[in-house]
């Protein structure tokens, strides 16, 4: 018996719920249980990947690459390095004391965050692996390219803390783990997001499921599909605050995705979601002039918006 | 024997100051506990993850929580 049988068996044959609540209820027993088992297993392996990697690697081989080659190492170092807002300004300061251009470490700070193990735990038990390419090249492609706009600006006057550049080369960072010590690291990791996020996940089917059960399938097109043209931009706004309720919101966007929203207009909101982030925008206040932080929310925005209009032409 | 705890206020670095705390009770060694927020002291060590754990002026954690039972095994030596 599939996954599916038997939460359809455990619904409608022994509890005997009919119509719209059984549907309802069918559907968040069957995505709750589902969206944890991905969630656990997946991040799981992520961060057994990451044990081998870490912040101080990354900076190690970030410095002295040439700008663009510096832009598209580190967005792809930033799928596999964990990000966590509050370490942005270590980041931000370590990098400029090692050399690297701002627009690189932008690159890393745009593609860190935007590819966190949830998202992509998430976007791949909902989505498939199609979305969840798509969603990762694109997003690479807005660090790389965000990354080394900012870069040619020459912001650099705009960074408020004085940091003397270091002389001379950074060791090799080696990080020593046995296999066993590299399983347990994950396991903890992974117990640690799991009871971060459970409930958002619970409060986000929770929601899903409603609009599954009872919402019809027309008045979600009116306003997320084809028919209303200002969908991506309204998408985007409102993903800036959500960062850190990613769990919560993405099981939604499966549902309004389901009911008729544009998978371009979806992307740009998971984006806005991931990357856009309020509270790490607070804390790079700090350290940085509005100004940058201002061009860095400009730059990164408008690349998601045009994301988001391209996906919904291609895909009509 | 002096730890530091190097951590800009973030919730993961007191928690991890907890643990040091915990973990040197735990020990009953003298040891010297010291938090440094300084972000320029924080780079000094090159450490760019936070919180970051120094024994004797060595770095031996960055970007992570430690059990109190690591810390204890790093204390214990």
């Amino acid at each position: 018996m599939s996954w599916k049988e038997s939460v359809d068996y455990f619904t409608y044959d022994l509890l005997h719920l009919e119509g719209h609540l059984g549907e309802a209820i069918n559907f968040f027993i069957y995505d709750t249980i589902k969206i944890w088992f991905l969630l656990i297993s997946i991040i799981f392996v992520i961060s057994y990947l990451r044990t081998h990697f870490n912040t101080e690697y990354v900076r190690a081989h970030l410095q002295g690459k040439s700008q663009l080659y510096g832009n598209v190492l580190a967005a792809l170092f930033g799928i596999i390095t964990p990000f966590c807002s509050c370490s942005a300004i270590p980041l931000f300061l370590g990098f400029i004391q090692a050399r690297i251009p701002i627009g690189v470490t932008f690159s890393f700070l745009i593609s860190s965050p935007m590819n966190n193990e949830i998202a992509i735990a998430l976007l791949f038990g909902l989505f498939g692996w199609k979305v969840t390419v798509i969603y990762i090249g694109f997003g690479l492609l807005v660090a790389i390219i965000g990354g080394f706009v900012i870069g040619r600006l020459n912001m650099e006057k705009y960074v408020l803390m004085d940091v003397k550049p270091m002389e001379g080369e950074l060791d090799e960072v080696k990080i020593k783990l046995t296999m066993k010590e590299r399983a347990k690291e994950a396991y903890l990791y992974t117990r640690d997001i799991f009871k971060e996020i459970y409930l958002y996940v619970v409060i986000g089917v929770g929601i899903g499921a409603f609009i599954h059960g009872y919402i019809p399938a027309d008045f979600v097109a009116k306003y997320t599909g084809a028919e209303n043209p200002f969908a991506v931009l309204i998408a985007v706004i409102m993903g800036i605050p959500m960062y850190s309720n990613a769990a919560g919101v993405m099981p939604l966007v499966e549902v309004l995705t389901g009911k008729g929203m544009l998978l371009g207009t979806a992307l740009s909101f998971m984006m806005a979601v991931t990357a856009l982030s309020l509270p790490e925008a607070m804390i790079l206040k700090k350290i940085l002039h509005v100004k940058l932080i201002g061009t860095f929310f400009g730059i990164v925005g408008v690349g998601i918006i045009a994301i988001g209009y391209l996906f919904n032409f291609i895909l009509q | 024997m002096k730890i530091e705890v190097l951590g800009t206020g973030c919730s993961k670095c007191i928690t991890l100051e907890n643990v040091v705390k915990q973990a040197i009770a735990k020990s009953g060694k003298f040891v010297q506990l010291e938090k440094v927020d300084d972000i320029m002291k924080i780079m000094e060590y090159q450490v760019v993850s936070t919180p970051g754990l120094v024994i004797d002026g060595k770095v031996v954690s960055t970007g992570k929580v430690l059990s109190v039972d690591e810390v204890l095994a790093y204390i214990n030596g």
